[in-house]
Formats: structure tokens, C-alpha cells, sequence
């Protein structure tokens, strides 16, 4: 109890006990200030956070360049769709579907991927998340290219995902859940193999450790939260297309993950809330200065990210100062 | 004679045209410090890496405590007690002297696939990490990140690490390398106390160390062993004078 009181009594814990105190009462302010679309806009920026959590795991604890993650997205969101589409609305049945995929998949392709090293990981990541990408695009009987509107899942007499607020908290319990699940995962035995084979995978194997097995493990864990996310996703909008695993989604998972700091707890949060207020923001302040420039706005974001990966190597959560961990 | 812990029969490695070990058979037994020297490009290294589990001998065997180990991964030799410490230092420089060697006692733990514990705090591994830190003599510098101790301080590291585990057979790869003549000393001392309970392949280019530590050395020039004795009988072998020791012995 009193390691908590002391690790919230840094810059790092204050900011994010404000972080989370503000995305806990966001459906009321929204509502008090009647700006209800930034509650979804806040719905996004927690379903991305999650799915930044599990990239974290293997790209910023484990030095795993995924730049396939958006697939699980894909995958979770597919299973949702394909299932409400045929029929089967029941969330009991979608979701634990929906993150079996995800799991399986994950599994199969790390097993494949995890022979290869550096660019080639990036490379075999990004064809397997091209592969589903085709795959969703070509499935005509659910909308293809177009996309397909589903029904929310459903949990009669449990949550009624329509309502925005109640979707919202789910949502942010679930990162909640998350974000404890991967503080634990960093620190644990199995965690700490993880990090010790970004360091030296070499002379993690000459302590004894099969390298590969744990990274499949951790792969494998990284697909199933990403695949839960893909599932919220899918639910937000009620609608899924191929373009929610296109590969710029997943490279704007990077992209989070780096901006907030990677192999850092709450990096992925705020790398997530960093990314979605810069491109929300970007476009009518440029306005402001000049009609018709907001347009261009990725040409201050893109320069941005280059600025907050050449100076602060540890992204926005190394501005918070040391870690003690 | 008691039985060899480590031996290896006939081992034989091409790359291409070159044949970097060629039917090279040693053996290493119980509380002995067996020396391998040997010029530049002698094949050490590459006999290190199979006997390691780096590199797949085209031919041979290497038995290892009974067992044939020769298609084992090395992990799985690791397991059985094959400790080894690295010729170019391989410590995981952003964790701690400790944590490094916590990890090294959490790879003799059984498996790792736990979540939620926090390893970090587990005395389980990390009493018996500050135990052997004080061993090799870096109790004080437990604290302090692989990347700030000093080089010869990271060879002690590598050797608490290779430590772990209560390995049968060190494999220590050039562990003076680098060292200052009083660091080497001290590392020679604490060789010699270690000898009774680990067996030891040591490959060194210092050849005062080798002649006071070992109690066998082979001699490999060209992947081959040209001679293999005590060192009072490769001091006086004409062969290896001539391919190797040259002025070194006078």
C-alpha cells in the first residue's frame, strides 16, 4: 500500500491518476458540455490504447517490430461481423470466438514469423497482415471492400452496448484490465525473459532459456488482447471493412507505441491519446492560421513524430521523468 | 580413471574448402581444468560453438554427462550443466549486475512461464544471485547497470552468470581477455578455488594463466589437435614449439 501511495506521488503516477480520472468521468463531461461525438472519439482513443498495450508487449518489451498488428484488429472484428451477420448475435458466443481466432492466428503466424530476425520479422509480419487484408477485402458476402454494418453484440440483461456511455466504461475497464495485466507480464518471470532477449537473445539461450518459445508466447498473448481490441472496435462503429487492418494502422501502432514510449507501462495510453488530439487538433488550428491548410496537416504531425523520436528517445513517457523500475 | 564429463569423438566441421575442426577428439573429467590454446584461426571458436550447440558438427559426436548431446539445442545442454561464459563480454546491459544474474538463476528454475509474480522481488532467485555477485567479488556493485561496470567487472559478471545453476562443466571462452595483469590474477585465483566443484574448458591467449591453471592442453593449430598432455609435457613438445609457442615458452 505504501509503494502505491509513493509511485502515485510522481510526475508519472499523478499523470496518469488525472489521465485516468478524466477517461473515467468523460461520458459525463461530454454529456454536461453536449459534446457527445467527442465521446466517441474517446471510445476510439481507448480501444486503440488497448490494442497499443498488446503491440507493447512484443515491440516495446520484447523489440518484436510487429508491423502487422492492425491484423488482429481485422481478425477480431471480422469474427464479430461474420458471426452478427450470420445470425449470431449473442456476445457470449462472438467474443470468446472472436479472440480464439485472433489467439490462433497469432500463434500460427509467430510460429512462422519468429524464425526470421529484423527486418525480415517486419517484412513476414507485414505480408501475413497484407494476406488477411486480401482475404477480408475479398469476402464479398460481407461487404468486401465496402465493408458490412453489424448489430452490436449482445448481453441481454448485462450491458446494452447501444447505449454510448455504458459501451464507453466497458471499454475502459477492459484497458484498465489491461494495463494491470501488462504491469504484471513486465516484472514477472516470464516478462523478464522477454526483456532479456531484446537485450541479448544470445545469452539468453546460454542461460538456458528457449527464446523462441516465450516469444511465441508472448506474440501469441499480444494477438489475443489485440484481437479483443479489433472485437471493441468492431462494435464502436458497428460496422467492419478492411480498412481497420489496412498496414497504416498498423503503422500507426507503432507509431503510438514509440511516440508514448515503448516497454513503458503507460506509454501505449499516452502515445494513443497523443496521436488522436494531434489529429483531431492538427487540422482547425491550421485553419485558423490560414483557410484551407488544415488539409496539409500531416505535414506539422509528420515532422512532429520525427522531433519526439530524435529527442525524446523514450517518447512523451521519458518527459515524466527517470523510471524507477 | 573416472569417467569423462565432457568428450567429444572425431569432431569434424567444413566451411566450404576449410576445414575448421578436423577430427577433433578431447575429453574433460571431473575437477579438471583442461586447456585449449591454439594461434589465430585455430578452430577454437568454432569447436566452442559446437560443443555449445551454436554450429551442427558434419560429423562426430560430443557426449556430454552420459549422454550424447550432439543434436541438443543449447538450451537443453545448458539444462543438463553446461555453463559458459562469452570470449566477447555478453552481459544484458540494461539490466542490473544483480538482475543479470538473477536471470541466469531463474534459466536453472524450471520454466519461466509465469505472469504475474513479480520476479523482481523473489528472493527465491535473487538470494542465490547476490550470493554468487559476492563470489566472484562484485557484492558491492549489485546495484549498478552491466553497462556502467568497469570491463573487467563485466567479465566477473560473465562468470557468476555462467556460474548459475551449479554448472558441472565452465565453458569459459578467453575470460582474461582484456584484463589488467592484477585482474588476471585475481581471476586465476578464483579459477583454481572453483576447480574442485566445476570442470573447466578453458580457451585463453594468456599463457601464464594456461600454465598456471590447467591441468591438461590440448594444442590446436589448423583445426587439428597436434598435441594434447600435461603442461610440463607441451612445454617440452618439439611440435608445438614449432607451430605455436614459438618465443612465448623460453
Amino acid at each position: 500500500m505504501r509503494d502505491l501511495v509513493s509511485s502515485l506521488l510522481t510526475p508519472r503516477g499523478i499523470a496518469t491518476a488525472l489521465i485516468l480520472l478524466v477517461l473515467a468521468a468523460l461520458p459525463l463531461l461530454t454529456q454536461a458540455f453536449d459534446q457527445r461525438y467527442l465521446l466517441s472519439i474517446g471510445t476510439r482513443i481507448v480501444i486503440w490504447s488497448i490494442a497499443a498495450v498488446s503491440l507493447n508487449m512484443i515491440l516495446g518489451y520484447g523489440g518484436l517490430v510487429s508491423f502487422g498488428h492492425a491484423m488482429f484488429f481485422g481478425i477480431g472484428g471480422y469474427a464479430v461481423g461474420i458471426l452478427s451477420a450470420e445470425g449470431i448475435s449473442s456476445g457470449w458466443i462472438q467474443w470468446p470466438v472472436a479472440v480464439l481466432a485472433a489467439t490462433a492466428w497469432a500463434a500460427v503466424i509467430g510460429a512462422l514469423s519468429l524464425r526470421t530476425r529484423g527486418l525480415y520479422f517486419i517484412m513476414i509480419t507485414l505480408a501475413f497482415a497484407q494476406l488477411v487484408y486480401y482475404v477480408g477485402s475479398g469476402l464479398e458476402a460481407y461487404g468486401g471492400d465496402d465493408g458490412l454494418n453489424i448489430s452490436r453484440s449482445r448481453f441481454p440483461g448485462l450491458i446494452d452496448l447501444r447505449d454510448k456511455a455504458s459501451f464507453y466504461w466497458l471499454c475502459l475497464a477492459l484497458l484498465c484490465a489491461s494495463l494491470w495485466f501488462c504491469g504484471r507480464y513486465a516484472n514477472s518471470r516470464f516478462g523478464l525473459v522477454i526483456r532479456g532477449a531484446k537485450s541479448n537473445e544470445l545469452r539468453m539461450t546460454a542461460l538456458g532459456f528457449p527464446v523462441f518459445r516465450y516469444r511465441l508466447a508472448a506474440f501469441t498473448i499480444a494477438g489475443a488482447l489485440g484481437g479483443l481490441s479489433g472485437v471493441l472496435l468492431a462494435n464502436e462503429g458497428a460496422y467492419i471493412s478492411p480498412a481497420m487492418m489496412s498496414w497504416m494502422k498498423s503503422g500507426d501502432l507503432i507509431v503510438i507505441v514509440v511516440l508514448g514510449g515503448m516497454g513503458t507501462l503507460c506509454g501505449p495510453l499516452y502515445g494513443t491519446i497523443a496521436f488522436f488530439v494531434l489529429e483531431e487538433a492538427l487540422p482547425p488550428i491550421l485553419n485558423l492560421a490560414h483557410k484551407g491548410w488544415g488539409e496539409y496537416w500531416m505535414i506539422v504531425f509528420g515532422p512532429l513524430l520525427v522531433l519526439i523520436a530524435l529527442y525524446a528517445r523514450g517518447g512523451i513517457d521519458s518527459l515524466l521523468g527517470r523510471r524507477h523500475d | 580413471m573416472t569417467e569423462p564429463l565432457l568428450r567429444t569423438e572425431g569432431l569434424v566441421k567444413r566451411y566450404g574448402g576449410l576445414l575448421a575442426t578436423d577430427n577433433v577428439s578431447i575429453d574433460v573429467r571431473p575437477g579438471e581444468i583442461h586447456a585449449l590454446i591454439g594461434p589465430n584461426g585455430a578452430g577454437k571458436t568454432t569447436l566452442v560453438h559446437q560443443l555449445t550447440g551454436v554450429v551442427a558438427p558434419d560429423s562426430g559426436a560430443i557426449h556430454f554427462a552420459g549422454r550424447d548431446v550432439t543434436r541438443l539445442p543449447t538450451h537443453a545442454r545448458v539444462r543438463l550443466g553446461l555453463g559458459r561464459s562469452f570470449q566477447i563480454t555478453s552481459v544484458l546491459r540494461e539490466f542490473t549486475a544483480l538482475e543479470n544474474v538473477a536471470l541466469a538463476v531463474q534459466g536453472h528454475a524450471g520454466h519461466s512461464f509465469r505472469f504475474l509474480a513479480d520476479a523482481r522481488r523473489d528472493e527465491g532467485l535473487r538470494g542465490p544471485a547476490r550470493r554468487l555477485l559476492e563470489e566472484v567479488g562484485l557484492g558491492e556493485r549489485a546495484g549498478t547497470l552491466a553497462s556502467s561496470l568497469s570491463h573487467g567487472e563485466q567479465r566477473q559478471l560473465e562468470i557468476a552468470m555462467a556460474l548459475a545453476g551449479d554448472p558441472r562443466l565452465l565453458l569459459l571462452d578467453e575470460p582474461m581477455a582484456g584484463m589488467g595483469v592484477e585482474e588476471s590474477q585475481r581471476l586465476i585465483g578464483f579459477l583454481r578455488a572453483l576447480k574442485q566443484k566445476h570442470a573447466m574448458l578453458l580457451i585463453e591467449h594468456d599463457m601464464d594463466a594456461v600454465f598456471q591453471l590447467a591441468d591438461r592442453i590440448t594444442v590446436l593449430v589448423y583445426g587439428r589437435a597436434i598435441a594434447s598432455g600435461t603442461p610440463d609435457q607441451i612445454r617440452a613438445n618439439p611440435d608445438v614449439r614449432q607451430a605455436y609457442l614459438g618465443e612465448e615458452m623460453a
